[in-house]
């Protein structure tokens, strides 16, 4: 099953969106009075999120983009659940931002990050299959003339319970949509749940094994040329000169244009073309100021930081410095966790067609809303002149949210070819070279404790960049970066997880020229090292087991508790593992979710890890698909291992010295641990699950590893140590 | 100019002999399936079969691939009927964003074609793909499965 694009009767549109009061939020109440808006097959659309066709087709609109998550899935199972529809017919396709703006965001947010594509809209997806349901019924009635009270809905069958009519949704569709919308539908208890938390099999698995499946590096436009390009590799720097004459003569290459003031691009009748002229193409740049920059001047402005007087203070109670100075004994380490790249499958890419007139782009994006808006800026043309077209991702991992560099420069390079559609493809150098990397961060964390062992403060200073000053300043709360602190606040969806009698938390900025970015996890996965990592340091200095240590501090905090609990007892935790086996522990409270994990390992030669298992538990509230949390959960920990033991961007003379997988490597099937998943959802709550468990990867393994040699290692990767993982 | 034979079909194209087959598949053949993650045979993306074994597609100029049968994803299959392994990828719902799974997909048919029952040991040797999503837990269940169909 594909997700499509849609493309809406033009006429029936307008006709349809005129009639949309200014007021409704999220366009649930479309449509209104007798216009029916209706999809390219003439279909129609009983609410913006329903579209049933006279065979029953049920075809569910879905606003957050798919990467491999399997929100699509899930999403389309809340809808369905309230729809009341049959499951083996349900369809989906992506509406374009340009229908949203036009129709006053009836989809709501597009964004896809942070984990939130299920747990941010969660309520109106479901009112939208709700609100169909009813008027489904609602026209069903109508045309029995018998009073709805007697009807009910379920698999797309109406019935009359009375006299044992029945008809289908595909038959009353049209009289559903000339309705008037409800005006708060109900929906159901969780009780009455029949769709969600089941494990649906997936919508999207087929075309995945065929080759069918279209990727935005896959597309296909009639002419279209096709695009190679680098871009100054000092952050900042900018072309100086090229000399374009060398490769114009080259086989295929139509064009080599300056892509606004910092990159150059080849266009060519076949990509292989592009990139062969673009690398023989002699290119001057001006690095700048910033190619005196390196890893060690960037770790040396880290560590001033450290012992600064200003920071900015996120999580506070008692007096830290008293409790410090008080102290019977204190233990103080400094951590350091470094720029990574997203690195997806798919390397960026976008397709562009420019006219005076407009601009339509093909891109894999987290955001076609931004996407959208960065088609508009770089085009020049107004919004109704734009159009964006989401496709699947091979990948995103948060590099394809805020940042839509790529379609900025297919747009810039299309705009120099009026009327010809162009495909813009990265190489992986290039996408090295231009990520928006993982932030880079130091902490010192100081632990005092009285005579009696007992943990008296704890004061953790973090000195690093801030991802919200780079890219949405205006989300900075007197300067501070909220961000920084995600697992460390003293509530909300980062809460942490102790109560400590006096405990400071607090931020140095130190911003660098490298562009930090949203990296799958984002700052819980460094902090999460920090504090779990520190937590155990502060049990062993004060000769208590890891797990007694950290409960006694959670008493107040019942659902990190009852995580760590769930992994403690299914990997026996207190009763001797396998011979030459080590375990480590972590928790942390992710994207609104409690996680925690439990790692055993065996080190050989002091230095080859090998990850027998791993119990993770994960408390989400509702587990909308279960299967699909498992699959998130064991591919977090491929993500989470591999930033561990492999993954760093170090920086000299400014450009990121990682160009590829041969020295930036990523997890192969041999390192890969078994995971065992214990999904304990306690509901009332809604929270991620793409993220959150990646956080507990490497600290459960560093306190594995501490546990097995007695060397506590506080820098990632481990691949710097000389350590690997076999 | 090359004569290439895939999935079956013999078919002259206008390429640079010294492109590699990747390129050639995508962007002559028209071929999509087969996927660019690295282009220096790291990650698998665009393994495809050569007379029956796994090629890294990427380094391989197309003129080393004449006279050879290539299978790419699109002709593992038989018609409408999947291949064993890609219908234990289907029961095991294997694949995430699905990038990396034509090349994972052909990298085990190659195998299972040599190994009919693979050990653990086996899989970790030969199967070194890159996947970002991380789907190495379902693809080492999905092997199994399909060695055991």
């Amino acid at each position: 099953m594909m997700t499509k694009t849609p493309k809406l009767n033009r006429r029936s549109f307008v006709i349809g969106s005129a009639a949309v009061g200014a007021g409704l939020a999220l366009g649930l109440k479309i449509p209104f009075g007798a216009s029916v808006v209706r999809a390219q097959d003439g279909s129609p659309e009983v609410t913006a999120w329903v579209v049933i066709r006279p065979d029953d087709t049920v075809v569910i609109r879905i606003a957050r983009s798919e990467m491999g998550q399997g929100t699509l899935t899930g999403l389309a199972q809340m809808v369905a659940e309230e729809l009341e529809c049959d499951w083996s017919k349900v369809k989906t396709e992506y509406p374009t931002p340009g229908q949203s703006v036009k129709r006053k965001r009836a989809w709501g947010d597009f964004s896809t990050g942070g984990s939130r594509g299920i747990r941010d809209s969660h309520q109106y997806v479901r009112e939208g299959g709700a609100t169909a349901r009813i008027m489904l019924v609602q026209a069903a009635a109508n045309a029995w003339n018998v009073p709805v009270s007697e009807c009910s809905a379920a698999n797309s069958v109406i019935t009359h319970k009375p006299s044992g009519r029945k008809t289908t949704y595909g038959k009353v569709a049209e009289a559903a949509a000339k309705l008037t919308p409800p005006e708060k539908p109900a929906l159901k208890d969780p009780t009455e749940w029949k769709l969600i938390g089941k494990s649906v099999k997936r919508l999207d698995t087929m075309d995945k094994l065929t080759g069918a499946q279209v990727y935005g590096f896959d597309m296909k436009l009639p002419g279209m040329l096709n695009a190679a390009i680098k871009d100054c590799p000092v952050f900042g720097g900018k072309i100086k000169s090229y000399e374009a004459a060398k490769v114009t003569g080259m086989p295929g290459v139509r064009h080599v244009v300056k892509v606004g003031e910092s990159g150059v691009a080849v266009v060519a009748d076949t990509w292989w073309q592009a990139k062969t002229a673009l690398d023989a193409l002699p290119i001057v740049w001006d690095e700048g100021e910033n190619a005196k920059v390196s890893s060690a001047s960037i770790a040396a402005m880290l560590k001033e930081g450290l012992d600064a007087d200003q920071a900015f203070v996120a999580n506070q109670n008692g007096d830290v410095k008293a409790a410090i100075a008080g102290a019977a004994k204190k233990i103080e380490a400094v951590y350091a966790y470094p720029f990574q790249n997203h690195a997806p499958m798919e390397p960026m890419n976008a397709t562009a067609k420019y006219t005076p007139d407009r601009c339509e782009v093909w891109v894999p994006t987290q955001n076609g809303e931004a996407a959208f808006a960065a088609t508009l800026a770089a085009s020049g043309l107004p919004a109704d002149k734009c159009e964006v077209y989401k496709i699947h991702l091979g990948g995103g991992f948060g590099r394809r949210g805020a940042f839509h560099d790529y379609v900025t420069q297919a747009v810039l390079i299309a705009k120099q070819m009026p009327g010809t559609p162009v495909k813009l493809l990265w190489t992986r150098e290039e996408d090295m070279l231009h990520g928006r990397y993982h932030p880079v961060m130091q902490c010192k964390l100081v632990g005092a404790f009285d005579s009696s062992n007992t943990l008296t403060g704890l004061h953790m200073r973090l000195s690093g960049q801030s991802i919200l000053s780079d890219v949405r300043p205006e989300a900075l709360q007197n300067g501070k970066d909220p961000l920084v602190f995600q697992g460390l606040n003293p509530s909300g969806d980062f809460g942490i997880g102790y109560t400590v009698p006096n405990l400071l938390i607090d931020h140095a900025m130190r911003n660098t020229h490298v562009p930090p970015g949203f990296w799958r996890g984002v700052n819980i996965n460094q902090n999460a090292i920090f504090l779990e990592c520190f937590m155990d340091e502060m049990a062993h200095a004060a000769g208590q087991d890891a797990l007694e240590f950290r409960r006694k501090l959670m008493s107040k905090h019942p659902k990190h508790l009852a995580v760590l609990n769930a992994v403690a007892d299914r990997v026996g935790w207190g009763k001797p593992a396998p011979q030459g086996v080590y375990r480590g522990l972590a928790q942390m409270m992710s994207f609104g979710s409690y996680v925690a994990a439990c790692a055993e390992v065996s080190v050989k030669d002091g230095d080859k890890v090998k990850i027998h298992r791993i119990v993770a538990a994960t408390d989400c509230g509702y587990a909308v698909n279960p299967a699909q949390i498992e699959r998130q959960i064991a591919g977090s920990f491929v993500y989470g291992l591999s930033g561990l033991f492999m993954e760093e961007c170090t920086v000299k003379d400014g450009h990121i010295e990682q160009t590829n997988f041969n020295t930036y490597d990523s997890m192969r099937i041999a390192q890969m641990p078994k995971v065992e998943s214990i999904i304990m959802p306690s509901g009332g709550f809604w929270g991620g699950v793409g993220e959150p468990t990646i956080c507990v990867a490497a600290p459960a393994v560093l306190n594995a590893f501490f546990a097995a040699t007695g060397k506590r290692i506080r820098t990632v990767p481990l691949k710097n140590h000389g350590i690997t993982l076999v | 100019m090359a004569r290439l034979t895939i999935n079956g079909k013999t078919q002259d194209i206008s390429v640079d002999p010294n492109t590699p087959l990747l390129w050639a598949i995508r962007e002559q053949v028209g071929l999509t399936g087969t996927k660019y993650g690295c282009g220096i045979a790291q990650c698998g993306a665009c393994t495809v079969h050569l007379d029956g074994a796994a090629v890294r597609s990427c380094v391989m100029p197309v003129a080393a691939a004449e006279g050879k049968k290539i299978t790419t994803i699109e002709g593992l299959a038989n018609g409408s009927a999947l291949s064993k392994v890609q219908k234990a990828w289907l029961d095991h719902e294997v694949p995430q964003c699905g990038y990396c799974q034509s090349g994972m997909i052909m990298a085990v048919a190659a195998l299972l074609k040599e190994k009919p029952k693979p050990t653990d040991a086996d899989i970790d040797a030969r199967i070194t793909n890159i996947c970002r999503c991380g789907t190495f837990q379902q693809v080492r269940q999905a092997i199994h499965a399909a060695a055991k169909a």
